[in-house]
């Protein structure tokens, strides 16, 4: 076989194909799914529930995440200290965790039987089988992706720009809050979009550590899980809601931050 | 999803093509076939252990919910054979023409399973305001039989037991694990998953009158790529090596 100009043809039919392999499942969803069944899933009480669980459970990790991540991103931004490389290794690392060894993970730590599971017991707080132990699986998994993009936010602010604020006069805190958060807002956006995104698609994680049970730990994903034995066509519904929502997060991280989206900002 | 597959394949063949590499030879020395077995969680210990020793292949075994098997029968997914906790699933299949004439293999006993050092002695003990308990999901056989028994305690102590259900999980493993982990105190297993916990759980008998029947059915799925393999192990399931596995795994026989 002669190779003549293979390598264009080779990279367009690579494009072509992971173009095709990553939209047709997509749009199988919809493909599959009658409005009327749609709509018919959606009035489901089932349904419902999980959905307001998942909004209800997403809103709240999200906000433990920017609370804390906000900080924590700008430390670590702001500050060269030994073992920085390690610690930001260290919060990294649930990234790259399979959700079911997040599930074992947090089972093992702050489980009935684990670490601090007998502490946690004394203070009243129940977590496995509860809605508070969902939201804390959402943290654990999502809150990685919020703190990174917040620190590469905060780290490609002008560094001399962020000391100018603090020799004019102005404390630390004020120019955290009233110079870096607004001028690092649309990467800040960007981390809480992914970081909601992760949250809202949550599975392996909360099924180990929390359970299911309707309207106290049956998120959509799990809710969509229970049903695809019986209710194949009801699963796929609730499949398209969680598509289209997803599909409005990363819309609205494009229009926040241009056609660059998620993408990582440059250091 | 064949279609992604498909695509998939013409991926690599583009690959292939594109700068004509060394054509692959194909395989040689043709070993055992893989034979692709579906089969019911509460079954991982007992056929884990014989399925290693079947002689016609290579056993490759899926364990999950009855229902999420037939699920994926239903959605073209073509194991060789398909091994459930109850009759009824089979059945249906067969009536679908899924699957070939299921038989029956063993039978199982419905239990409350409890950690070891647990005060509960008996199943009225969970109609009481307190214990938490784990159920499988209504739509997996462990879950249906449990309501079963429910339904048979009458719709007082049944709803008072319900009362105190904090999750219902897809597979009975889910249950056992919630149960291990001290998630929960409570949950109704099949007598089998009690004694694969190796004394980590302790089994609560039910009395007669509440105890359903739990019959496995298998069945060789309709097109299963190994159908020879397939009928031998079913066969093995019945009066074989994995028959033995599941007696000593405190599975009972065919009942009837």
């Amino acid at each position: 076989m002669i190779c003549r100009g293979w390598f264009p043809a080779l990279i367009t039919v690579a494009l072509a194909g992971a173009l095709l392999f990553l939209t047709l499942p997509v749009a199988a969803v919809f493909l599959e799914t009658s409005p009327a069944a749609l709509a018919d899933s959606l009035s489901d009480p089932v349904a419902q529930e999980a959905l307001w669980l998942s909004l209800k459970t997403t809103t709240i990790a999200l906000a433990i995440i920017v609370l804390a991540g906000t900080p924590a991103a700008y430390l670590l931004a702001t500050r060269r200290f030994r073992g920085r490389s390690a610690i930001v290794t260290l919060i990294e690392l649930p990234l790259v965790l399979p959700p079911a060894v997040a599930g074992i993970a947090l089972l093992a730590a702050v489980g009935p039987a684990g670490l601090l599971g007998q502490s946690i017991e004394d203070a009243g707080v129940e977590l496995a089988l509860a809605t508070a132990g969902v939201v804390v699986a959402l943290t654990f998994v999502a809150s990685p992706f919020y703190i990174r993009q917040a620190e590469a936010a905060f780290g490609a602010l002008d560094q001399a720009w962020l000391d100018a604020s603090r020799t004019s006069g102005a404390s630390e805190a004020r120019t955290f809050l009233r110079i870096a958060v607004p001028a690092a807002t649309p990467g800040l956006l960007a981390g809480g979009a992914l970081a909601l995104g992760r949250a809202l698609g949550e599975f392996g994680a909360t099924l180990i550590f929390a359970g299911s049970f309707q309207g106290i730990t049956q998120t959509v994903p799990l809710a969509i899980y229970d049903r695809f034995a019986t209710d194949f066509d009801g699963a796929l519904a609730l499949s398209a809601v969680l598509v289209v929502v997803s599909a409005a997060i990363l819309l609205a991280v494009k229009l926040v931050r241009g056609p660059d989206g998620l993408g990582v900002a440059a250091r | 999803m064949s279609r992604g597959v498909s695509v998939g394949v013409l991926l690599t063949a583009a690959l292939v093509a594109g700068c004509g590499g060394n054509g692959a030879s194909s395989g040689e020395a043709a070993a055992k076939p893989a034979l692709i077995v579906s089969a019911a969680a509460s079954l991982t210990e007992a056929l884990t252990s014989c399925s290693s020793q079947f002689d016609q292949a290579t056993v490759r075994l899926s364990f999950a919910g009855s229902d999420e098997l037939a699920a994926q029968i239903r959605q073209g997914v073509e194991p060789d054979v398909y091994a459930a906790a109850n009759t009824k699933l089979p059945e249906a299949l067969n009536q679908e023409r899924l699957v070939l004439e299921p038989r029956v293999f063993a039978s199982n006993d419905l239990v409350v399973a409890v950690p070891a050092d647990s005060e509960i002695r008996s199943v009225d003990q969970l109609t009481r305001p307190g214990p938490t308990v784990v159920l499988g999901s209504e739509s997996v056989p462990i879950g249906s039989y449990t309501r079963e028994v429910l339904a048979r305690l009458g719709d007082r102590q049944g709803a008072a037991v319900l009362a105190n259900v904090r999750s219902n999980e897809s597979d009975v493993k889910g249950v056992v694990g919630k149960l291990t982990q001290g998630a929960a105190d409570a949950g109704f297993v099949y007598a089998s998953d009690v004694d694969a916990t190796g004394g980590r759980l302790r089994a609560v008998r039910l009395p007669e009158r509440l105890q359903p029947t739990v019959a496995y059915g298998v069945a060789v799925v309709d097109g299963a790529p190994q159908p020879d393999a397939a009928r031998a192990y079913v066969e093995d399931l019945i009066s074989g090596r994995c028959a033995r596995a599941l007696e000593q795994a405190k599975f009972g026989p065919p009942p009837g």
